[in-house]
């Protein structure tokens, strides 16, 4: 009988090496943020809040918004370069795969970390936003529930990309080609309609839009886009698609 | 299990990657408390045995069993029972010495509690209770391996897979992990190996194939093979530099059984080597330098397959 599902003992093996590195994680994932928030809520918020074009403050608009965007971030990161290295350097993979887990308990228990790396970035993130009056409802304790679902949602492809490049400046140009154009065009910063209806689509393909909006909704009450079903099914499906992607891929390195 | 149930049964197994045939074809049974070894050249197919039996490898063709099981479907449950030492270290530079072992053995359902007693028992038996709570990365090459073969056993395998135990390490190192893998077999593990070291063969091996070119070339305990493809000793012939080596092999032609020619040498296999020297010496060929000795499961695999195992 077995005492623990084998997703789970990857997930406590992730753990265990956060407890080592974690130091290294507080800038990327909690203090960058807090300051673009300062930075750019408050300070270009004023600019902003004088126009009065928004519908809340501006800090109020982009709170939620870079919640989102903190958990997109860390999630990429975290399914980057270690998963790369776990094919390449470490070798972490190959030593599981010769245990009991399979291919589909690696991927899980890495994902299941990655979703906590998030959850408590933007837990902090949303205390950090608390006395600057962003968070105007109780609904707010969803907000990192759906970063932690977005987080999955890029977190997933990004492994099954991960796995396949041989060389790390592949995932520099993903990091820089993807990640930021995804930050500025995904609604964080601006309501979407500012953008050019031409490059509207390329916001509702990509995850984060929907999150932006899911987070939003929860934290300042502001009503998305779409029906909230639709916007979690959309991110759902980046989940589904991502895992089993990753898990094909993972498959074919690990198993020959 | 039976006592008369075979650990691994393998008949016709075949692995292809796309046209290339890596293992042809082989028959091999391993049987409870025996260490059995694979002994080949690099590219002999032995690591991808190893892998097809670590079930981390679907084999192409042919009939597997391992623990009774098959590797195609009941993976996970036959690698809960194996023990893996991968030929090139994935120990975790991230995690000490101690916590590679608690976190590896968590992979196999173990608690928490009894992950470190096992830990604790097991840096003990391989000689690293000192640096179990410090990084693995300082560690040397043979530090390292005794790690691996720590962690291979925190599940307490019925059977034990070494691919190339002890490739890389200086000498004395060798002999501290061959002791180590030494004392399990008495305690009756089943030590399954590959190695292209003859000595380590001898030294460990109860039984072994020699493979080549993925096919299993001959087979039976160190000694057997040896008796039945060499002499019993062997005398070894090098001439100065003025002659092709080619040319003393026919002036050699019949003193001993055969003789094979090196790069730079001539093995006489021979049951007297002392005997074989004179009878060159009688003949006015002067070798520079002589040396008699016993015949080893190198010139067993020069024999078969007209290569040495270690290109020198």
């Amino acid at each position: 009988m077995r005492a623990i599902h084998p997703a789970w003992a990857v997930f406590e093996y992730y753990l265990t090496t956060y407890r080592r590195v974690w130091r290294g994680t507080v800038f990327s994932s909690f203090v960058l943020p807090v300051l673009f928030f300062l930075g750019i809520g408050l300070m270009v918020g004023e600019y902003v809040d004088r126009g009065g074009a928004l519908p809340v403050p501006y800090t109020q608009f982009i709170g939620p918004g870079l919640l989102a965007f903190t958990g997109v971030q860390i999630a990429l990161m975290e399914a980057g370069y270690p998963v790369m290295g776990g094919f390449k350097w470490n070798k972490t993979y190959y030593a599981i795969t010769a245990a009991p887990p399979r291919v589909r308990d690696i991927v899980a228990g890495q994902l299941c970390y990655i979703g906590l790396r998030t959850a408590v970035a933007t837990v902090a993130f949303l205390v950090v936003m608390f006395p600057f009056g962003v968070v105007s409802q109780g609904w707010a304790v969803l907000a990192p529930p759906v970063a932690l679902l977005m987080a999955l949602a890029v977190a997933a492809p990004m492994m099954a990309f991960a796995a396949t490049v041989e060389k790390d400046t592949s995932l520099a140009l993903l990091f820089r080609f993807a990640l930021l154009p995804m930050m500025l065009f995904s609604g964080v910063f601006f309501p979407l309609e500012q953008l050019p209806e031409l490059l509207r689509p390329v916001a509702y393909l990509l995850p984060l839009w929907h999150g932006v909006e899911l987070c939003r909704a929860a934290v300042v009450g502001l009503a998305p886009s779409w029906p909230v079903g639709l916007h979690l099914a959309y991110v759902v499906v980046w989940v589904l698609s991502g895992f089993l992607a990753a898990v094909a891929r993972f498959q074919r390195r690990l198993v020959r | 299990m039976t006592d008369s149930a075979p650990l691994i049964r393998a008949r016709g197994l075949v692995k292809r990657f796309g046209d290339f045939v890596a293992v042809n074809g082989i028959d091999l049974d391993v049987w409870p408390g025996e260490a059995f070894g694979f002994l080949g050249p690099n590219g002999a197919g032995k690591s991808s045995t190893m892998r097809m039996i670590g079930c981390v490898s679907p084999p192409s063709d042919g009939e597997l069993t391992i623990l009774g099981m098959d590797p195609r479907r009941q993976g996970p449950a036959i690698r809960a029972r194996l023990g893996v030492c991968p030929q090139e270290d994935n120990l975790d530079p991230d995690l000490t010495v101690r916590d590679n072992l608690v976190t590896y053995a968590r992979y196999f359902g173990i608690r928490r509690a009894e992950a470190r007693r096992r830990a604790a028992e097991l840096l003990e038996f391989v000689q690293l209770t000192e640096r179990a709570d410090q990084d693995v990365e300082p560690l040397s090459g043979g530090m390292k391996r005794r790690l691996t073969i720590a962690r291979a056993l925190v599940n307490q395998p019925d059977l034990v897979l070494l691919d190339e135990p002890t490739t890389g390490l200086d000498p004395q190192a060798r002999h501290l992990v061959w002791e180590r893998l030494f004392r399990l077999k008495q305690r009756g593990t089943t030590l399954v190996l590959t190695t292209h070291y003859m000595d380590e063969a001898e030294q460990l091996c109860d039984r072994l194939v020699v493979m080549d070119g993925g096919q299993i070339v001959a087979e039976g305990s160190p000694r057997a093979l040896i008796e039945r493809y060499a002499t019993r000793e062997v005398a070894e012939l090098r001439f100065g530099a003025d002659a092709p080596l080619d040319s003393y092999a026919e002036k050699l032609a019949g003193i001993g059984e055969r003789c094979e020619v090196l790069p730079d040498r001539i093995l006489l296999y021979a049951d007297d080597g002392d005997a074989a020297v004179a009878a060159v010496q009688a003949r006015e060929l002067s070798p520079t330098q002589v040396l008699v000795r016993r015949a080893t499961l190198e010139d067993v695999f020069l024999h078969l397959t007209g290569r040495s195992l270690v290109e020198t």
